[in-house]
């Protein structure tokens, strides 16, 4: 168009042609498949996956006669809850001693990548070999430092699997976690300590005080981050839960997974049903993350 | 001496830097220790940390393997695919959204944010879905497109900041030349933008590389398997080849843990949409 003044309309259309790329992926492999999903809940499938027709909300009644419902929705809670506080504790600590300068910094910050960078799949293999009862190192190592007199079958016990897995959730979790606090503790200027420093206040104090305060925001979006990403978590509990049977140890991500997929019970109505409470769920997260990050439009 | 107190200080943060550093890598380690493990090393009890052998040609075999050589083929096709995607795709919407103003602007960058938080996780019941209908299972285009689809937000993040960052004096200057809008973004932008294209190429890289649910459920083809679906099939309930299934994901986790390195400053802000600077 030759004229220096575009109409209002002229503007849009080529908006529409620049976003296009990004829209047609996110509408083509995001919102189709949701749309799917919430299509499938509501339908009959064959166990090979052909469309039987309609059947109204009779999956999601069904979902909620699922009696390992109960169990599933109680370790997702667990899981999500204690990987998330016992993350964002340590990474307090972790933030507060990678923000001081001193000589190596840059190597532990290297090191503290590779769990962040590896694929989650082979660090769970990895975790299923080390908290291997026969061959596994944990329990040897364990055992020589006093903490264990007895070996202990870390996945197999159904006591101790939860508790292994989660030692797992939060060992890759911490990475991510402790990079925000630390971005968040280098935002708070040196002049605010200089003067705590001043009026006498104590390390604890200034911490609890000034540090604390002023790294709420970096807290609260790690916080909500992780809530989702360790509720959508799927390798770990995948791989480390393998080996026992039924659904005494599934978040409901798995549980979901095993409807749909293992071909024992290859049930994609009654899966699809749980999907869309997971993605419901994940909904109301991404709104309290949208609302704690007061999220208008990234001001261009 | 203040100053000598200071030193000790600095090497107290320096020992507890370097235990903090031991404590991450010590699975590794033990990964890096079993993977060097003759065969027989494997079922010894007590188990022992080292291998009494060291067997590195662990490594030469594993990378000699004719089905890791079919896995690494297709992981480096889908990741490298599903990075220029990603590219492509967020090039010209991160430029738009960074400046000009239009109806659609705030709903289509909410649409971007909302991507980034679902994982292809709680949607996979529904990709699968899509894809059986196209008769997409076990195709490339299927794994491309979803990573690409998901790891867009990062892409459209970091680019934005970068775009934004560019003074709107040179790419005016350069349009009084004569330059169209889309020579000066292929010209004058992009060029300038140089490290925040790597970083999202990267990111792209590696989330396409270390994907492993949807790969899981719609690669069920054995010459369709990439890198974290295949190396899994070392260890069975039949076979235990835990010595290779660690030699191929060393392989497999070097090459990203220097990528990730390369953009560690980026991560942050990409991956929390700007809410923390």
């Amino acid at each position: 168009m030759p004229g220096p003044r575009r109409t209002r309309r002229a503007t849009d259309w080529q908006a529409l042609l620049w976003l296009g790329p990004s829209l047609l992926l996110i509408g083509g492999v995001v919102l189709y498949p949701a749309a799917r999903l919430v299509q499938a809940s509501l339908s009959q499938y064959s166990v090979t996956g052909l469309y039987q027709g309609w059947v109204g909300l009779r999956n999601y009644a069904r979902l909620l006669r699922q009696e390992a419902l109960v169990t599933v929705a109680m370790n997702t809670v667990v899981w999500v809850a204690v990987i998330v506080v016992v993350t964002v504790l340590i990474s307090l600590a972790l933030a507060q001693l990678l923000d001081r300068r001193f000589p190596g910094r840059r190597l532990v910050r290297w090191a503290l990548i590779v769990p962040w960078a590896a694929s989650l799949i082979v660090t769970s293999k990895l975790f299923v070999w080390i908290y291997d009862y026969y061959f596994g190192i944990l329990n040897p190592v364990l055992q020589s430092l006093g903490v264990l007199a007895q070996p202990v079958d870390w996945l197999g016990d159904d006591s101790t699997v939860m508790g292994a897995m989660i030692a797992v959730g939060v060992f890759v979790s911490l990475p991510f976690t402790s990079y925000v606090l630390l971005a968040g503790l280098q935002t708070i200027p040196a002049d605010v300590y200089e003067a705590a420093r001043v009026d006498g206040a104590s390390a604890w104090r200034t911490y609890r005080s000034v540090t604390l305060p002023l790294l709420r925001p970096a807290l609260l979006v790690a916080a909500v981050l992780n809530i989702i990403y360790v509720f959508n978590s799927f390798p770990i509990v995948w791989t480390l839960n393998d080996r026992n049977p039924g659904f005494g140890h599934d978040t409901m991500i798995t549980y979901m997974y095993k409807i749909a997929f293992k071909s024992s019970l290859r049930d994609v109505g009654l899966a699809a049903a749980l999907g869309v409470v997971n993605v419901a769920l994940i909904l109301v997260a991404v709104i309290v993350y949208l609302r704690t990050v007061r999220w208008r439009e990234a001001e261009a | 001496m203040s100053g000598a107190r200071r030193a000790l200080g600095r090497a107290g943060l320096s020992g507890a830097g370097a235990l903090l550093a031991l404590a991450f890598l010590a699975p590794y380690l033990v990964m890096l220790f079993t993977a060097a493990k003759p065969e027989v090393e494997l079922r010894v009890t007590p188990p022992r940390l080292t291998p009494l052998v060291w067997h590195w040609t662990n490594f030469a075999a594993v990378l000699r393997d004719g089905e890791f050589q079919t896995w690494l083929r297709v992981s480096l096709v889908v990741a490298l695919a599903s990075m220029a995607l990603v590219v492509v795709a967020a090039v010209p919407a991160a430029y738009y959204t960074a400046r000009h103003r239009f109806r659609g602007r705030t709903a289509f960058l909410f649409l971007v944010l909302v991507t980034q938080m679902f994982s292809p996780t709680s949607l996979v019941v529904g990709l699968h879905r899509e894809f059986f209908e196209l008769d997409l299972i076990n195709t490339y285009t299927a794994l491309i497109l979803t990573n690409a689809a998901f790891n867009l937000a990062f892409a459209i993040w970091i680019l934005r900041a970068f775009f934004a960052s560019i003074p709107r004096e040179i790419e005016e200057a350069a349009a009084v030349d004569g330059c169209g809008r889309l020579r000066v973004l292929v010209r004058i932008v992009l060029p300038l933008s140089r490290p925040g294209l790597v970083t999202a190429a990267i990111f792209a890289f590696i989330a396409a590389w270390n994907e492993y649910i949807v790969a899981l459920t719609l690669m069920t083809d054995p010459d369709k398997k990439p890198l974290t679906v295949g190396v899994t099939s070392y260890v069975t309930a039949y076979v235990q080849h835990w010595n290779s299934l660690f030699a191929a994901s060393i392989i497999a986790i070097v090459p990203v843990v220097v990528l990730f390195i390369l953009i560690e400053r980026y991560l942050v802000g990409g991956l929390t949409a700007g809410s923390v600077k």
